[in-house]
């Protein structure tokens, strides 16, 4: 174990960071938004809405990242009019086709995370709105998301860790986050153990952080869960809907 | 069309081939990442404290590395490994890891940390008066294995494991990477030499899309026959 190297490659690793961050971050936003039209477009109730905001989740989540992350950045320039448009200078840049297919993936599975939440909410409480006059957008704004929301943090949550996670394939289209640099660092020296070590030990903190945020934000958003194990098992439900 | 023909001038071939060695990788790791994963589920419901800290650790750490990480581990290091291991029985010589073996293992110890996680609330969803009446009627602790728990545990880890399947298929994409001609691998030679990237990266979407559908349905069908004997309301 070369603890040298481990201690020299730290923060040349930690730099990635950075990129890592700001690929999930701003996936995580736009997809957030994405999101949000798809699944209202998806429960909609009119079929010219809803089919094709299921075609996009359904698509989206049956193929790869990696194929999705493949088609824009080297596919789109196979189009003499896409490489004639306004947007060629944008979809050159590997960055943007990064942020834009994890954009695209993220929002299939918060779409289904959200519509799970909206579900959820007891129609009570809408009809409850209705007889108070509230209606379109307000109803949605008080009621609908604030209830909705609460309810698909949990899965909300386990998204941000796979974000992170996936936002390493963005090494294989040149990017330099965190796997990215690790693998640099291990094709000079040649020593992948420590390598994976600091790198995998980087993500782990990382995660655990944002774990923890997400359920401190539960238990604010919901104090009443402090003493019952409920959130903890909704945590375990989340698990296994999307994994990858 | 005429790029997916079959024989030397089209990729038609070369892509079905592709598609089976996805098939093949992800099989294998979905069987090593089940068993293994039942291992995991074991030691998160064990009576002695340090066993569970085994198993909860195995499924944060693999759960918050990217597999990417992963396979670059095993990739760069598992000859190093190898011969290290090899030289302790004393050979000598070069050895590794194929490429299918690196994605295997790779893709394996990840899906089995979520396939423990499925198991793990499979087991729990038994309930513990069926042990019990197992224990009263005389069953020792390995027919009451057999005869109560797997059944049980196999039809309610069904859905789970078919979501961890799905994971899995879709993860093999990324052993692409260290050069196993697989569905992703094969696009991008076909792409590289017909300068048509977007067509074949459209055909390897298609071919998954294909695979996680039917594998889907096979799933469900799975499940109804699991839940044959079970009503409904």
């Amino acid at each position: 174990m070369d603890f040298a190297l481990m201690w020299d490659s730290l923060p040349k690793v930690l730099a990635g960071a950075g990129m890592t961050f700001q690929l999930t971050f701003l996936a995580l936003g736009l997809g957030f938004v994405l999101a949000t039209v798809i699944a209202l477009a998806s429960l909609s109730g009119r079929r010219w809405l809803s089919l094709p905001a299921d075609g996009y989740v359904y698509v989206f989540r049956s193929t790869p990242l990696l194929v999705q992350i493949f088609l824009i950045y080297y596919g789109l320039g196979q189009f003499q009019a896409v490489r004639a448009s306004f947007l060629w200078p944008f979809l050159r840049e590997p960055f943007a086709c990064a942020v834009l297919a994890l954009m695209l993936n993220t929002g299939a599975y918060t779409a289904e995370i959200i519509k799970g939440g909206i579900r959820s909410v007891p129609w009570g409480q809408v009809e409850a709105a209705r007889a108070c006059g509230m209606s379109g957008l307000l109803l949605f704004r008080r009621i609908l998301f604030p209830v909705a929301f609460r309810q698909a943090l949990p899965a909300y949550g386990n998204e941000i860790i796979l974000m992170i996670k996936a936002s390493s394939l963005a090494s294989t289209i040149t990017l330099l986050e965190i796997t990215g640099i690790a693998r640099v660092i291990i094709a000079e020296t040649f020593r992948p153990i420590e390598l994976f070590i600091v790198s995998g030990g980087i993500y782990l903190v990382i995660n655990a952080v944002l774990s923890r945020a997400v359920r401190a934000l539960e238990l604010y958003l919901s104090p009443q869960l402090k003493d019952s194990l409920d959130s903890e098992q909704r945590r375990q439900q989340a698990l296994g809907v999307r994994v990858g | 069309m005429e790029l997916l023909s079959w024989g030397d001038r089209g990729w038609g071939d070369e892509m079905v081939r592709a598609a089976l060695m996805t098939l093949t990788v992800a099989t294998a790791a979905f069987l090593l990442g089940t068993v293994l994963g039942s291992a995991i589920a074991a030691l998160r419901l064990a009576r002695a404290r340090p066993l569970r800290a085994v198993g909860e650790t195995y499924t944060t750490v693999l759960r918050a590395i990217p597999d990417l990480l992963i396979i670059y581990l095993l990739f760069f290091g598992s000859s190093q490994a190898l011969q290290w291991a090899a030289g302790l029985f004393g050979y000598h010589g070069y050895l590794e890891l194929s490429p299918f073996m690196i994605g295997t293992i790779a893709i394996g110890f990840v899906s089995a940390a979520f396939a423990g996680e499925v198991i793990r609330g499979a087991v729990q969803a038994v309930p513990r008066g069926q042990i019990e009446a197992a224990k009263a009627c005389g069953m020792p602790t390995a027919l009451r294995f057999r005869r109560i728990l797997v059944p049980q545990v196999a039809r309610y880890a069904l859905p789970g494991l078919g979501n961890v399947w799905q994971v899995t298929l879709k993860e093999t994409s990324l052993i692409s990477v260290v050069g196993l001609v697989e569905i992703m691998r094969q696009a991008s030679v076909a792409a590289g030499s017909t300068r048509q990237p977007f067509t074949f990266y459209a055909v390897a979407a298609i071919a998954y899309l294909v695979l996680t559908t039917g594998s889907n349905r096979l799933f469900g069908l799975a499940d109804r026959w699991a839940n044959r004997g079970v009503r409904r309301a």
